[in-house]
C-alpha cells in the first residue's frame, strides 16, 4: 500500500464539496452541514495552532456548542415531533420556568439520597479496607471476589431496597451504598498495596510505628487509587439514587419525576430534569477530582 | 497415580504448584465466599424472624428456638431469601423446566424459564457491546490521528459518562420506539415486532460500553513508545503502516481490558433498559414482576442469573483474550 499525500486543503475542500452536493437536493441539511463543517475547520485551526489554556478550552466549548445549535437546528427545519426530541431551547424554557420543583427534586434526590449513600457506602468500604489490609490470605480472597461483584448488576437490587427500607430517601441511599462498596473496595484494597517494598522497610529502619507508616507512607500512596474509586462512584451513586425511584418513591425525586412526566409526555421537563442530573454528575466528578489534584499533585499522573 | 500417566499434573513438583495454587487464590477466596454465605444466613434468620414470631403469636404455638430458625429459612415470602432456596428456585426455573413449550400449536419459548430471559437479556446486550466497541474503536482512531479531535471530543466523552444514561433509558426507549423509519421498517415487514424491542436496549448498551473502549483503545494507540515510533520513521512508514503494524497490534492487551469492563456495563444497561419499559420478557422483567408481586426469590434468582451470564461472558473474553494473545505471540 502506498501512502496518499493529502494536502493541507483536502479536508475544507471535502466540507464544501458536501455541502455543495446537499445544496442541490436539500437545503436543509446544507445549512447544517455547513454549520458542523465551519465549526470543525475553526476547532482544528485552533487546536493545531493555539497553545495554553485559552485554546484548551475554547475547543471543547466551541466543540459543544456546536452540537447543541446542531440540535436545535435539527428540531426546528425539520419539524421532529416534540415527543421524540424537544429543541434544546424549549428545554431551557422550561428550567426556567420549574426552577422551584427542579430545586426540589435535586435535594431530594442528589442531596440526600444520593450523597449520604456516596459518603456512607465509600467510608465503610475504606474502612473496610483498612481492616481487610491486616491480613494477606483475606486480601488475597477479597480483590477476586469484590471485582467480581463490582462487574454485578447490582441497581437490580434497587426493588429490594425499596421493599426493606420503604419509598423515602433511605432505601435509595442503601441502594447507593450496595453500588458503590465494591468498587471502592477494590480500589482502597489495591491503593494499600502500592507502596513498594523499599519505602516499607526504610520505614521499618525509621522503627515507624502502624499507624505512622499507615499515614506518611501507605495512605499517601494510596490515594491516586482512592480517588479512581471515589470518581467511578460518583457517577454510579447518581444512577442508583434515580433509578431506585422507579420502583417507588415519595412524590418528589428526581426518578419520580422523570417516570410521571413520561407518563404524560412532557418530554421538555423530562429532558430538563436530565439536564439537571448530567450538571449534578458532571459538577460532582469535578469536585472530586479538584480535590485530587490538591491531595495528589505529586503523583506523575498529575503532571502537565 | 503411580504409573506416571500424567506426570505434569501429578508428579511431586506439580503437587507443590497445586498446593501453592490453592494456599494462593482458591483457598482464600474460599474462604471470603464462606464468609459471605454466612452472614447472608444469619441476615436471613434475623430479617425473617419477625414473620415467623407473628405468625407464632397469632396461631397461638409453642416453637423451640431451632424450629423458629429452620421456618426463617423456609418461608414462602422471605424478607431475604437464603442461599438454598435462591439455589432451588434457580435450579427449578432452569433445568425444571422446558425451554420450549407448545401454544396455539406453535413451539415457542418458555416464559417459566429463566434461560428464555437470559436469552432475551444477552441479545441485546451483545449487539450493543458490538455496537459500542466498535464506535469506541473508530473514536479512539480518530482522536489519536487527530489534535483536533482529541481537544475537543475527549473532554466531551468523559462528561458523558457523568450523565446517569441509565435514568435516561426510560426516555430512549420511548423516542427509539416512535421513530418512524424503524415503524416504517416493522411495517414493511423487514423486522420483526421483536426485533424492534431489542433496538432501544442495544442502544442504551451501547452507549454505556463505548467509553471504557475507548479510553482503553486511545491508552492502547498511544502505548508504543518513542524509540519504537522512531524505527518506524527510520523505515520510512507512513502513518498507515505505523498504525496497522505498530499502534494496533500494541493497543490489543488494552482492548481486551476494556472490553471486559464495558462489556459488564452493556449486560447493566440492557437490564436497566428493560425496567421502566414494562418488557414482558428478559432478566429485567424478571426483576419488575418479582418487585410488583413481592416475590422475592424470584427478584434474588434473577439477580443471580444476571451474575451468572455476567461471569460467562467475562470469561468468555478472557478466554478470546489468552487464544488471540496467544497467536500475536505476546508473551504473559
Amino acid at each position: 500500500m502506498k501512502a496518499v499525500a493529502f494536502p493541507q486543503w483536502g479536508l475544507p475542500a471535502l466540507g464544501a464539496g458536501l455541502v455543495a452536493l446537499a445544496a442541490v437536493s436539500d437545503t436543509r441539511l446544507a445549512l447544517m452541514l455547513a454549520v458542523w463543517f465551519g465549526a470543525w475547520a475553526l476547532n482544528a485551526a485552533l487546536a493545531n495552532r493555539a497553545r495554553g489554556a485559552g485554546a484548551r478550552l475554547a475547543v471543547p466549548v466551541i466543540f459543544g456548542v456546536t452540537l447543541l445549535v446542531l440540535w436545535e437546528m435539527a428540531v426546528q427545519l425539520y419539524d421532529i415531533s416534540f415527543v421524540i426530541l424537544p429543541a434544546p431551547s424549549a428545554i431551557w424554557a422550561r428550567m426556567i420556568a420549574e426552577t422551584a420543583t427542579l430545586w426540589a427534586d435535586f435535594q431530594q434526590t442528589i442531596l440526600k439520597g444520593a450523597l449520604a449513600g456516596y459518603i456512607i457506602g465509600c467510608g465503610a468500604a475504606f474502612l473496610a479496607a483498612l481492616a481487610v489490609d491486616r491480613s494477606g490470605f483475606l486480601q488475597r480472597g477479597l480483590l477476586p471476589v469484590g471485582n467480581f461483584i463490582a462487574a454485578l448488576p447490582i441497581v437490580g437490587t434497587a426493588p429490594i431496597f425499596v421493599m426493606w427500607f420503604g419509598f423515602g430517601w433511605q432505601s435509595k441511599s442503601a441502594v447507593v451504598v450496595a453500588m458503590v462498596f465494591f468498587p471502592m473496595l477494590v480500589n482502597c484494597v489495591q491503593g494499600m498495596k502500592a507502596s513498594d517494598a523499599m519505602q516499607r522497610d526504610l520505614m521499618r529502619t525509621y522503627a515507624a510505628s502502624y499507624g505512622q507508616t499507615l499515614l506518611k507512607l501507605r495512605l499517601p500512596t494510596a490515594l491516586p487509587f482512592i480517588f479512581n474509586g471515589l470518581k467511578i462512584c460518583t457517577t454510579l451513586a447518581l444512577i442508583g439514587a434515580i433509578v431506585a425511584e422507579f420502583f417507588g418513591s415519595p412524590t418528589v425525586g428526581m426518578g419520580f419525576r422523570i417516570k410521571i412526566e413520561m407518563g404524560r409526555l412532557a418530554m421538555d421537563m423530562v429532558w430538563a430534569e436530565i439536564a439537571v442530573a448530567a450538571l449534578a454528575g458532571s459538577l460532582f466528578y469535578g469536585l472530586v477530582a479538584l480535590i485530587e489534584t490538591r491531595l495528589t499533585f505529586w503523583h506523575p499522573s498529575q503532571r502537565r | 497415580m503411580t504409573d506416571g500417566v500424567a506426570p505434569a499434573m501429578f508428579g511431586p513438583k506439580s503437587a507443590a504448584r497445586w498446593v501453592g495454587a490453592v494456599s494462593g487464590a482458591v483457598l482464600p477466596v474460599m474462604a471470603v465466599v464462606a464468609a459471605i454465605v454466612a452472614i447472608w444466613y444469619g441476615g436471613s434468620v434475623m430479617m425473617n424472624r419477625a414473620w415467623t414470631l407473628d405468625q407464632i403469636e397469632r396461631r397461638g404455638l409453642e416453637m423451640t428456638t431451632m424450629e423458629i430458625v429452620a421456618d426463617t429459612m423456609n418461608q414462602e415470602r422471605p424478607v431475604l431469601p437464603t442461599p438454598h432456596q435462591v439455589f432451588n428456585e434457580l435450579w427449578d426455573t432452569t433445568v425444571g423446566e422446558p425451554i420450549m413449550r407448545e401454544r396455539r400449536g406453535e413451539l415457542q419459548g418458555n416464559p417459566r424459564n429463566l434461560f428464555f430471559h437470559a436469552y432475551h437479556t444477552l441479545w441485546p446486550t451483545i449487539l450493543g457491546f458490538a455496537i459500542g466497541s466498535f464506535l469506541g474503536i473508530l473514536l479512539a482512531v480518530g482522536i489519536v490521528h487527530s489534535r483536533a479531535m482529541d481537544m475537543s471530543v475527549m473532554p466531551w466523552a468523559i462528561a458523558s459518562q457523568t450523565i446517569p444514561i441509565l435514568a435516561i433509558a426510560p426516555i430512549i426507549v420511548v423516542v427509539v420506539s416512535n421513530l418512524p423509519a424503524l415503524n416504517n421498517a416493522v411495517d414493511q415487514g423487514w423486522i420483526s415486532d421483536d426485533t424492534k424491542l431489542l433496538v432501544p436496549k442495544a442502544l442504551i448498551s451501547s452507549y454505556l460500553s463505548f467509553f471504557p473502549v475507548v479510553v482503553g483503545m486511545v491508552a492502547g494507540l498511544r502505548s508504543p513508545n518513542a524509540s519504537d515510533l522512531d524505527l518506524m520513521r527510520t523505515y520510512s512508514a507512513s502513518r498507515g503502516q505505523t498504525f496497522w503494524k505498530l499502534r494496533l497490534p500494541a493497543s490489543v492487551p488494552f482492548l481486551f481490558t476494556s472490553f471486559k469492563v464495558s462489556i459488564a456495563a452493556a449486560l447493566v444497561g440492557t437490564i436497566v433498559a428493560e425496567l421502566p419499559t414494562g418488557a414482558r420478557f428478559g432478566l429485567g422483567a424478571r426483576l419488575l414482576t418479582g418487585s410488583y408481586y413481592g416475590q422475592t426469590i424470584q427478584i434474588w434468582s434473577a439477580l443471580f442469573m444476571a451474575a451468572i451470564c455476567a461471569a460467562a461472558l467475562v470469561i468468555l473474553l478472557g478466554a478470546l483474550e489468552r487464544v488471540v494473545l496467544k497467536r500475536m505471540g505476546v508473551r504473559t
